[in-house]
């Protein structure tokens, strides 16, 4: 999900939460609607019309390889076959990338998130979801990363990607994603 | 102390009010339906709550009674005609007066009377708020069901269901019939697992809302919602011990989903329960707290297994088919009820523990999370079967089964509450 999307879905959570009167009601500010960072870390807009500074000034800018969409970094679902928790070769270099990019940045963390197809039972899946997460988790550590860097959760079948029920749909499904924070 | 706990919970809890319905769809009857007469009471028109209507909704939807009309008002004082109510084919009357008192509340009287032997049974009377009236309708039913079939009636108790519409997920409590809906937690992130405490004042509940599965314990009356189990890893499947001291959880902080217990005030460390190198995971007592049924692949398939709640060796419970899951013990603790996969499809199965005799309680392929109610006579399951996901609930002998709609768009993973007391 992107910013766009997710600071839309805050809106119109805000208006539903708006609507109704009852309960304990949770709101994603956490997640949603997080102000929009720039990229060195001053606030966006701030280096406009300022005066006095040097017009030959330069501030050097280092994208995080993260945000790097040629980098294999970019890559952070691992797929699995049914019924099935062993990373499949074609996933190898992903998680060698994100390992290396790991080990290198030990303030770094990652939450490893598990998910599954939505048959069958949700405890079950959940279970199942941790299982490939935790696949992906040993995988890392064995390539160095520390523990500390790292958390496997499942997801189970709660936050599926493509939600038709066909064999397409499932596959998606049956994924670890790496979610840096 | 009941009225006190009422009170606060209509307070906290307000009704969505008329955005929130459900719809119910009755199929089958009964081997044997108890043909019972309810008069109009004495009083009860012009209120907001039909009484005797819901009262008599309740009865003939449990699928043992045919309610007859009486046709004609009959005050809880008033002489029964019993040959006039034996002609229109009944063999019991239930009749009553609604009395609006001095501070507003209402006094409802009731009698119940014997048709075939001509004699009284017995009358009782309530006084509720207005708000009440169709609570009081419900323990009504509950007591003219348990006069005349020996067993305690369901009808006064409470459901907790999940309902997601668009990107919102919504705890619910509902009466039984699936009517005077409330929503104690509103949260654009996943729950799933609600399960009562068996005081019926607090819900333990999986939420998503941390980016993680996190165990919550939920307090009704005032909203406070603590997590009780939220260790590094994946938090799940809580499930009360009947003392409601602890919860039997699924956690992942060795790795895979183990069986822990932690104390259900939170604080303390879990304390591990099993030790496999599969899932161990989906943990439920026993009613007499001595044993936990649980879900475990260490046979390499998905199966239902037993231990002592102490820990131990556990022994497997189900053999037949490669996808046994979800177990919930009866009331009585003597069956079973769980999800297993047959012919492709999920379906929900009744199992009598002493002898292993099997019945289908469903048949629709796309069935989770079973619940007995509190009598033991009703499993409620979720289904995705008939194009969106509702609630049946099913009476144990299989023949009668009533379908829950709603507007709230999907229902799932219901529970049934305990009696209300």
């Amino acid at each position: 999900m992107n910013r766009t999307t997710k600071l839309l879905l805050s809106a119109l959570s805000a208006l539903v939460l708006a609507a109704c009167s009852s309960g304990v009601k949770l709101d994603d500010t956490g997640q949603g609607a997080a102000p929009v960072e720039s990229r060195d870390g001053s606030a966006a807009g701030s280096g406009v019309g300022v005066s006095g500074a040097d017009a030959r000034g330069v501030q050097p800018v280092t994208l995080d390889p993260l945000d790097d969409p040629a980098s294999p970094l970019s890559k952070r679902s691992i797929y699995f076959d049914f019924d099935s928790f062993a990373i499949r070769d074609e996933f190898r270099p992903t998680v060698d990338a994100h390992s290396r990019y790991l080990n290198s940045n030990r303030d770094r963390r990652v939450l490893i998130q598990g998910n599954t197809d939505d048959r069958g039972s949700r405890e079950y899946n959940l279970a199942l979801g941790q299982k490939r997460a935790e696949a992906v988790r040993r995988a890392l550590a064995a390539l160095g990363v520390q523990e500390a860097q790292m958390e496997a959760v499942s997801l189970g079948e709660e936050r599926p990607r493509a939600t038709s029920a066909d064999e397409a749909s499932w596959a998606e499904n049956r994924r670890a994603d790496l979610v840096y924070q | 102390m009941k009225a006190l706990f009422l009170a606060l919970l209509s307070a906290l809890l307000l009704p969505l009010g008329a955005t929130a319905q459900m719809r119910i769809d009755v199929s089958g009857v009964g081997a044997t339906q108890y043909p019972i007469a309810i008069a109009r009471f004495a009083g009860s028109s012009g209120l907001p709550q039909d009484v005797p209507a819901v009262v008599g909704g309740d009865l003939s939807r449990s699928g043992a009674f045919r309610v007859i009309d009486a046709g004609t008002v009959l005050s809880d004082t008033d002489t029964v005609d019993h040959v006039a109510m034996r002609e229109r084919g009944a063999d019991a009357v239930l009749s009553g007066s609604i009395t609006r008192l001095p501070d507003g509340r209402y006094e409802i009287r009731y009698r119940l009377s014997d048709a075939v032997r001509q004699a009284a049974i017995g009358g009782e009377s309530l006084i509720v708020g207005e708000r009440d009236l169709r609570f009081a309708a419900h323990r009504i039913a509950d007591w003219v069901f348990e006069r005349l079939t020996g067993e305690k009636g369901i009808f006064s108790t409470r459901i907790a269901y999940v309902s997601k519409q668009g990107d919102r997920y919504r705890l619910n409590i509902a009466d039984w019939d699936g009517e005077n809906i409330v929503t104690p937690l509103n949260s654009p992130e996943p729950i799933i697992s609600p399960s009562w405490s068996r005081d019926g004042t607090r819900l333990a509940y999986v939420s998503f809302e941390a980016r993680k599965p996190v165990v919550y314990v939920h307090t009704l009356a005032t909203g406070q919602r603590r997590p009780v189990a939220n260790f590094k890893g994946s938090n799940s499947a809580p499930a009360w011990s009947p003392d409601g001291r602890s919860l039997a959880v699924a956690l992942t902080i060795d790795g895979l989903s183990q069986i822990y217990l932690v104390p259900s005030d939170g604080g303390g460390s879990p304390r591990r329960i099993t030790s496999s190198t599969s899932i161990d995971t989906e943990p439920v007592f026993s009613p007499d707290g001595q044993s936990i049924f649980f879900t475990s692949d260490r046979g390499g398939s998905p199966q239902i297994y037993r231990m002592s709640a102490s820990g131990g060796d556990p022994t497997r419970i189900t053999f037949t088919g490669n996808y046994n899951v979800s177990p919930r013990v009866s009331p009585d603790g003597r069956s079973l009820a769980y999800v297993a996969r047959r012919n492709g499809g999920f379906v929900v199965v009744l199992r009598d523990l002493a002898s292993g005799n099997e019945v289908l309680l469903s048949d629709g392929g796309r069935e989770e999370s079973p619940s007995f109610a509190p009598n033991g006579r009703w499993v409620m399951y979720a289904t995705g079967s008939g194009g969106r996901d509702s609630l049946v609930a099913a009476s144990v002998d299989g023949r009668v089964r009533q379908r829950l709609t709603s507007n709230l768009g999907d229902i799932r993973e219901p529970t049934w509450g305990p009696f209300a007391n």
